[in-house]
């Protein structure tokens, strides 16, 4: 069993990109390793495990013009990163929680609605895992496939689609995050949350998270909140991580099954 | 129809900024900031005055006035529906407008005393309460650090009980939603925008520094008016 945030379809390739200069500038305390050895006071090894930071699956610059290699940077850098360390500081002190995948990690800290103190990172560290790989370099376009004809069921047409999420997006009060989800009545949906809130939480399975918390993007847009929006749904999403997700949702939704099983 | 086209003039007011008169609903314009966007430097970058002054304030004032309008006219419908809809809008927009206005006077260039400690009564009921005027600071920085997504870390007065209390809001909910009886008399903004730009992630370094330019006179007035 792996203790990595490993959960969704997963496009990055860690390992070769680790390699290349472009990620000197991160700093080197991160690592993809789950468990780690310590020793105690008294020379016995005490093991803490521990969740490691994902790379995206494209190098920092790759977004560019439309997410700058500065905005990664920080973002994912110094962002996601502290929700990480965050997280794995908040778990040493507490092994009750031990032994969970990310995603019951998330459902056992928010307490089915009276979050515990290591939800909101537990719960970001997962959300922005998601949220880059729900965008691609060359992204935007259109759904294909089964995705799209589950888009024109239940939204009526594309452009409809895109117009809810938008809107959605741009009517959300203070930080959060916008989804595009498959509810468990096999239908799909656009659901706004707050903070670090996400559909996991009540079971339904997500296809495409976009972060509208203001960091995501102030360095590039200042306060232009639909300018962003727009440019995520036409040049970042991938349509492509949405498929494959959905591909996987339907394995589970059809054999009445939601819960990611355990590895 | 000949007083509408009248009242469409900008009457000049302190406070909430000034009003218009539109069919007898109040709406609300964006105030001027008593300093420069750069006078509060290097504490606060004249680039985040100018945006968070000129397009979040304004942004929220526009939306206010709209929701209101909306509000009006749902009213004079009897379009419940409508009204209930509207009430987070409201509460966003309006508190949205609220809070900043009190934290533009919150804030003053060191030259015109931003950073100065509080004397008078504010000064003694703070000791009183909290030990010293570095112990509120530390207290207030822990509690705006800790504060998860958006939203202001205050102190306020319990005008009732005439006790200091520090506390925080999400999102834009003014303090008054905390306890009917709270009065602000400093609010600083959490919300990323308020310090993005020149601290980038690192919140605790801007409510370090934001206390160099805190106009503690304005805090103290307020105080003397409610606690005589």
């Amino acid at each position: 069993m792996s203790w990595c945030c490993c959960n969704s379809v997963c496009t990055s390739s860690s390992r070769q990109l680790l390699a290349t200069s472009d990620l000197s500038s991160i700093p080197s305390r991160v690592s993809n390793v789950g468990l780690q050895q310590k020793r105690s006071l008294h020379g016995v090894p005490k093991v803490f495990a521990y969740y490691g930071l994902k790379t995206p699956p494209y190098k920092l610059d790759a977004l560019e013009p439309y997410m700058s290699q500065k905005m990664l940077e920080v973002h994912w850098g110094e962002h996601h990163c502290g929700y990480v360390e965050a997280l794995n500081k908040q778990l040493e002190k507490n092994d009750m929680l031990y032994g969970c995948t990310m995603d019951e990690l998330i459902k056992v800290t928010y307490n089915n609605g009276n979050p515990l103190p290591e939800f909101g990172v537990a719960a970001q560290v997962w959300n922005h895992d998601f949220f880059w790989e729900s965008m691609k370099p060359g992204g935007g376009d259109m759904p294909k496939l089964g995705l799209l004809q589950l888009i024109e069921k239940d939204f009526g047409s594309f452009t409809n689609f895109k117009e809810k999420f938008i809107e959605a997006a741009l009517t959300l009060f203070g930080s959060g995050w916008i989804w595009l989800v498959c509810k468990e009545e096999k239908r799909l949906a656009i659901i706004k949350t707050s903070n670090a809130v996400n559909p996991l939480v009540w079971n339904d399975i997500p296809l495409i998270g976009l972060d509208l918390w203001e960091h995501a993007y102030y360095l590039d847009y200042k306060n232009d909140k639909a300018n962003y929006v727009n440019v995520f749904m036409n040049h970042l999403v991938s349509w492509d991580a949405a498929l494959g997700r959905m591909a996987r949702a339907q394995a589970f939704v059809n054999l009445g099954e939601p819960k990611i099983p355990v590895a | 129809m000949a007083l509408r086209t009248l009242v469409t003039k900008r009457t000049v007011a302190a406070g909430l900024g000034f009003r218009q008169q539109l069919r007898g609903l109040q709406t609300f314009s964006l105030p001027d900031l008593p300093y420069d966007y750069g006078a509060l430097e290097p504490a606060i970058s004249g680039d985040i005055m100018q945006l968070h002054h000129q397009k979040h304030h304004q942004t929220y004032i526009t939306n206010y006035n709209k929701a209101l309008e909306q509000l009006d006219d749902a009213i004079s419908k009897g379009d419940a529906n409508t009204v209930a809809k509207l009430h987070s809008a409201l509460k966003f927009n309006g508190g949205g407008h609220i809070n900043h206005s009190i934290f533009w006077k919150n804030l003053a260039p060191v030259r015109e005393g931003g950073g100065e400690p509080p004397k008078g009564s504010l000064g003694w009921a703070i000791d009183t309460n909290f030990g010293s005027v570095e112990a509120l600071v530390k207290k207030m920085n822990a509690e705006g650090a800790a504060l998860q997504g958006s939203g202001w870390v205050w102190l306020g007065v319990d005008k009732e009980l005439k006790r200091l209390v520090i506390e925080t809001t999400a999102n834009q909910d003014p303090l008054v939603s905390k306890g009917a009886n709270l009065v602000p008399l400093l609010g600083i903004d959490v919300w990323e925008h308020a310090y993005y730009l020149q601290y980038k992630n690192v919140r605790p370094d801007y409510l370090k520094n934001i206390w160099k330019v805190i106009n503690w006179k304005y805090a103290n007035d307020v105080y003397e008016k409610e606690c005589p």
